[in-house]
């Protein structure tokens, strides 16, 4: 098979862009209860995400690349985490970290919304209540991985 | 994709209605995500340039519901949900349930003397590692960021022993209705007294840090001041309290647990200001380290529950020998505790300020109502005294020498 210049350059460049991109996803700093204690410990020394290039949390959503939905997500909050979403560009990632954001956990009641997946798409999973930091860097490195074997991502790749 | 219940609820948050714009001042709304509010606190600013005319905090995003969760579980599930109200002192919480249950099945007295003890180390602790957090999220705000890392590396080692007693990192259960889950694992008073020798070394980093660093006081001293008068009359406590002179602390005032028996002061400062309220916090992390070393050293072998079947299960050993004991840990267990009826209010000194539960039984099995005094709530309630005058750059300041816990004040 005959191989043009520019189909085997660019996707050379794809994987080059993917490596680059899974080495540098950008949570949105946004805690919402007991799981943002445990998000802020992977920053710690002794968990330290920084070997993992996710260390720079992003104030903005306009620069985060990763949404950690760390803890119960009430009705009230629900439109706020959803607009927060909304405003994050393409191509982004949601961990749904703990229970509470995957399934309403042990708050089976009027106030929580019963996943957070009802709103948002969610690419990983965590569970725990709350998990541990090793939960959540194993669930940073399964997006990782997700990018690097062409899921969304990529600049050939839409996002 | 679905959209839920969320599609009809307004977008707008329902805060922008409570300033009246005129003119010349500018609504600003300040969170619920935003990195300096230490949870989903929103506040609607009105400001000119960069001072605030009036803040109103609105609060409400994290509300989750708890005491109403509790009011349908067994009286021992109910402590799992009040465990993660205050989710920085969890056994703050679990403690001051499992003190108004046992006041109310009159077994206050009855409580042996090791688990009293032990309920004393882990709060105590549990009190450090909630310091640790504020302090190292009080200091990003202010973009003094070493501290984070100093603070959450002895965080982690406060962690590490309370998982090794409890078995969970944040929220171990570990204080139950009668006494304790399970008694200390082997090994644990020399991870105690690892921890306690390393204690001091790492206070006096990080009061080296910041305590006489010129920018962190420039910040802090003369900020967000609150009189002792306005103290009193907006319901402060702790050490947002004890930083404009009062020394009230809910573990001298009305012992519990034993904290009759320990020597310990109650750090007051005068100023009042954000400054005050760091130095009592510093100072408080160091009298609670006082503490677990006297309860450490005052331990002896014994039971660490209640021996009364009705209330706390059997140990596991009785329960294979003894057909007895497995019926009454499967009464227990599936049936729940019944309390007899009648309402009680008990407070503790939890890291924030006084936590109180006012908890209402009918003889059932369940809680009919369990009323939380959230000191976050009434604590935050000064931020819209304080805040008109100042700078934004100070408000968060504010926010972060109060020190609230959204779990705690939304519930």
């Amino acid at each position: 098979m005959e191989i043009g210049p520019g189909q085997f350059f660019l996707a050379q460049l794809d994987d080059v862009a993917r490596w680059a991109q899974s080495s540098s996803v950008w949570p949105l700093t946004m805690g919402l209860a007991c799981c943002a204690i445990e998000m802020m410990s992977v920053t710690a020394p002794e968990y330290d995400i920084a070997r993992l290039g996710s260390e720079v949390f992003r104030a903005s959503p306009r620069q985060a690349d990763l949404m950690i939905v760390s803890g119960r997500v009430a009705q009230k909050m629900g439109p706020i985490v959803k607009r927060l979403y909304d405003q994050m560009a393409d191509p982004k990632w949601v961990i749904s970290m703990g229970a509470c954001a995957s399934s309403g956990g042990i708050f089976d009641n009027y106030a929580i919304i019963q996943g957070v997946d009802t709103i948002i798409p969610v690419d990983v999973y965590v569970p725990g209540c709350p998990p541990t930091p090793d939960g959540l860097l194993h669930a940073v490195n399964l997006i990782q991985k997700q990018i690097r074997e062409g899921g969304r991502g990529g600049i050939l790749a839409r996002a | 994709m679905s959209v839920g219940t969320v599609s009809s609820m307004p977008l707008e948050p329902q805060g922008s209605q409570v300033l009246a714009q005129d003119g010349n001042a500018m609504v600003l709304s300040m969170g619920p995500q935003h990195p300096s509010t230490h949870g989903v606190l929103q506040i609607m600013l009105e400001i000119e340039g960069e001072s605030v005319v009036k803040a109103e905090p609105e609060i409400g995003y994290l509300h989750t519901g708890i005491e109403k969760s509790a009011e349908n579980l067994f009286w021992t599930q109910a402590q799992t949900v009040i465990e993660r109200m205050d989710y920085l002192a969890p056994e703050s919480n679990s403690l001051c349930y499992a003190l108004a249950v046992e006041k109310l099945l009159g077994i206050t007295d009855r409580i042996p003397e090791r688990a009293q003890q032990i309920r004393v180390i882990v709060a105590e602790l549990t009190r450090i590692a909630s310091h640790c957090v504020w302090l190292g999220t009080h200091g990003i705000d202010l973009g003094a960021l070493s501290i984070f890392f100093y603070c959450f590396d002895l965080r982690e080692n406060i962690l590490d022993v309370q998982e090794a007693a409890g078995g969970a990192r944040m929220h171990p259960n570990y204080v139950r209705i009668g006494g304790l889950q399970a008694d200390l694992p082997d090994g644990h008073v020399e991870r105690l007294d690892a921890l306690l020798k390393k204690f001091p070394t790492r206070m006096r980093e990080l009061r080296a840090i910041l305590q006489k660093n010129p920018i962190w006081q420039d910040r802090t001293i003369d900020v967000g001041t609150v009189t002792p008068e306005q103290a009193v009359a907006w319901g402060l406590t702790g050490p947002a309290l004890r930083a404009s002179g009062i020394a009230y602390d809910v573990r001298k005032a009305f012992p519990y647990s034993g904290y009759e028996n320990y020597k310990f002061d109650v750090p007051t400062r005068t100023e009042g200001d954000a400054y005050a309220r760091f130095v009592v916090r510093l100072d408080e992390m160091e009298q609670s380290m006082r503490i677990v070393q006297q309860a450490r050293d005052a331990m002896k072998a014994g039971p660490i529950t209640i021996d009364d079947a009705k209330i706390a299960p059997p140990p596991k050993e009785a329960i294979a020998l003894s057909m007895e004991a497995l019926i009454h840990h499967f009464k227990v267990v599936s049936e729940g505790i019944r309390v007899p009826p009648g309402d009680v209010y008990q407070a503790i000194e939890s890291p924030r300020g006084e936590l109180g539960y006012y908890v209402v039984s009918d003889g059932n099995n369940k809680p009919f109502r369990v009323r939380t005094r959230p000191p976050s709530l009434y604590n935050l309630q000064a931020l819209k005294g304080i805040a008109p005058g100042n700078l934004i750059a100070d408000l968060v300041v504010m926010i972060g020498s109060l020190d609230p816990v959204f779990g705690e004040v939304d519930r």
